[in-house]
């Protein structure tokens, strides 16, 4: 009998088991990353830029030339890198508390000089490292440890929506939310992936894809009920589409 | 003797970078700096570099992390504010090893301050400014001149060490117009970026890690020693200093860049009047030259530590001259200067004439 292989792990992913927590989507996400580095054929070339957060070992899974960044810096890092080494491939991959909070001044610059980079945002509307704390993105009245009643808004505002606020730049070139919390929205995930890297190597400017993911253990819930919670209360805060598409 | 210009201070700063192979720019205006900024954003896009105006100070220094992790030759420059707020990133270009060099070109502080020159950080410069056990190679010209020689040398050091250097002056030098000349140096036996940088994955066929993250405390711990190697390494190899007429003097003025030069004149005029006094000028402040001061001339009784702080680079001279040289302290600060004459005075009150 003949055997045909139909599934393999990406050639540019490290073959180690991850830290992330059961249920959590960062592997997916990482996955998608690795799979469209080797279905491209640049692995030799990408420049991958870390962030602090839960991927801050990112470079420990996807085999590329990597950056440690500061927290919420990655998109200064990244600008530069790829002002330097204008053939290379260079994407930073941040989660919600690095890119929404701390980092927001430099991911809003970086998109509005219309860098040449690829961002991948990690949004699961809390902070998942140290410990569950209000994120950004945090729904309203959305428990976390540092607002253990629900986020009020009265006190701490709304949910920040990146790839809208984004969108309202001139230079931005490809602007994309997806999700990964089901197969359905995973395979839109890799074509959105696929086509803010292919925006990159086309020279046509900032690319941004918005992963909306789940978060099991700081939500407090069971890795297929955090899905569905993302489906029934992100998805209507968050909408997936394309925003801006290059010309 | 090369070919002369009459060049402003930062402006000959700037364009001594672009001799040294320095091709790419990230900083952000403030004064009383924005000359460099601006002679390179007129003059690296002719030479096929990278000029970029970052959003802040910390932007501009995490660019610097991006692109010296390249291993090609960058730099930044800003004023005291804008260093505080380059700080952290500073720490984690010390902490991954990168090459770069950094210019302050101090004002009055602290907080927002004042605008007109200043020695007062050099405790941020010599005792670190960010987190962390780390240490910057700073040189502190006193010339136009100087700070034209020291910035060439400053990025091979930077390479030869891959560590941020610190050309360290203040609102004067950065402003005041002198003839310099740019003879170009080249330090042998730099280290190839292609071992360790980002970039060359294909060509090294393995993938290169820039960061300063070491979550393993021995491994952290390893990594610290390390770099406390290479800082022993930096204070056997590139401790500078300069001595004027300290063979036969009675007292030492202490000084170092703007200030070094008044103190030289004042220095002169004493001389005329028989005053037996001199000049050592640390032209490395970190590392720091104390062996000069471990074994002064005999004839030296007392130091006067002159500065534009309230006493910071005081702390280096006590380390030197141990307990039982007396070591007095005359500053100006807020953007005010040490006169000549303030200085003359100085000394003869601490000669008690």
């Amino acid at each position: 009998m003949k055997e045909t292989k139909i599934f393999e792990k990406p050639k540019s992913m490290v073959d180690v088991t991850t830290h992330y927590c059961p249920g959590c989507t960062h592997g997916v996400a990482h996955r998608l990353v690795a799979e469209i580095i080797d279905e491209l054929g640049i692995q030799e070339k990408t420049v991958a830029v870390a962030p602090v957060g839960c991927a801050v070992f990112l470079y420990n899974y996807i085999n590329v030339d990597a950056y440690e960044a500061a927290h919420g810096r990655a998109p200064a890092v990244a600008s530069a890198c790829k002002r330097l080494l204008p053939d290379h491939i260079v994407f930073s991959y941040q989660g919600d508390g690095d890119l929404a909070s701390i980092g927001m001044a430099e991911i809003v610059h970086a998109a509005n000089r219309g860098e040449h980079i690829t961002v991948v945002f990690l949004n699961n509307a809390i902070y998942g490292m140290t410990g569950g704390q209000m994120a950004p993105t945090t729904l309203v009245g959305q428990k976390a440890t540092t607002c253990p009643l629900g986020r009020d808004p009265k006190l701490a505002g709304y949910p920040i929506r990146m790839c809208e606020m984004l969108s309202t730049l001139q230079a931005p070139a490809y602007i994309a939310r997806v999700s990964v919390a089901k197969p359905k929205y995973t395979l839109k995930a890799k074509e959105a992936l696929r086509k803010a890297f292919q925006t990159q190597i086309d020279g046509k400017g900032f690319s941004f894809v918005e992963i909306l993911s789940t978060c099991p253990t700081n939500w407090g819930l069971r890795p297929v009920d955090a899905t569905n919670w993302l489906e029934e209360h992100m998805m209507p805060e968050f909408p997936l589409g394309e925003f801006k598409t290059p010309a | 003797m090369g070919k002369r210009f009459l060049m402003k201070g930062n402006e000959a700063l700037a364009e001594a970078a672009i001799h040294a192979g320095c091709k790419y720019f990230f900083g952000y205006p403030i004064t009383p700096q924005n000359e460099i900024p601006e002679y390179m954003s007129k003059k690296l896009p002719e030479i096929g570099g990278v000029y970029l105006q970052a959003e802040s100070e910390v932007a501009a220094i995490n660019m610097i992390f991006g692109a010296a992790g390249t291993g090609k030759r960058v730099m930044t420059s800003s004023s005291s504010p804008g260093v505080s707020l380059m700080s952290e990133g500073i720490s984690y270009i010390a902490g991954a090893e990168l090459p770069c060099v950094l210019m302050n070109i101090m004002r009055g502080g602290p907080g927002l301050g004042g605008i007109l020159p200043s020695q007062s950080d050099y405790f941020q410069a010599t005792r670190g400014g960010g987190h962390g056990d780390y240490r910057l190679l700073v040189l502190a010209p006193s010339t136009v001149q100087e700070a034209v020689d020291l910035t060439m040398l400053a990025f091979d050091l930077a390479e030869k060490y891959r560590s941020p250097v610190m050309i360290l002056a203040d609102g004067f030098m950065g402003q005041m117009m002198e003839a310099v000349e740019f003879n170009e140096t080249h330090m042998d036996g730099l280290p190839d970026p292609a071992e360790w940088a980002v970039g060359y994955m294909k060509q090294r066929g393995s993938r290169a890690l820039v960061k300063s993250l070491y979550l393993d405390p021995e491994e952290l711990e390893a990594h610290n020693w390390k770099l406390q190697a290479k800082y022993a390494e930096m204070t056997k190899n590139e401790k500078r200093h300069e001595s004027y007429l300290a063979d036969d003097a009675e007292i030492l003025i202490a000084a170092y860049g703007t200030v070094a030069r008044i103190a030289r004149t004042a220095i002169n005029e004493l001389r005329a009047e028989g005053v037996k006094v001199g000049l050592f000028r640390p032209i490395s402040l970190f590392p720091f030259p104390y062996e000069p001061l471990e074994a002064l001339p005999k004839s030296v009784k007392q130091i006067l530590t002159v500065e534009m702080s309230c006493g910071q680079m005081i702390e280096d001279i006590r380390l030197g001259v141990g307990k039982d040289m007396p070591v007095s302290m005359y500053g100006r600060v807020g953007g005010m200067t040490p006169s000549v004459e303030e200085i003359k005075d100085q000394v003869r009150k601490a000669l008690g004439r």
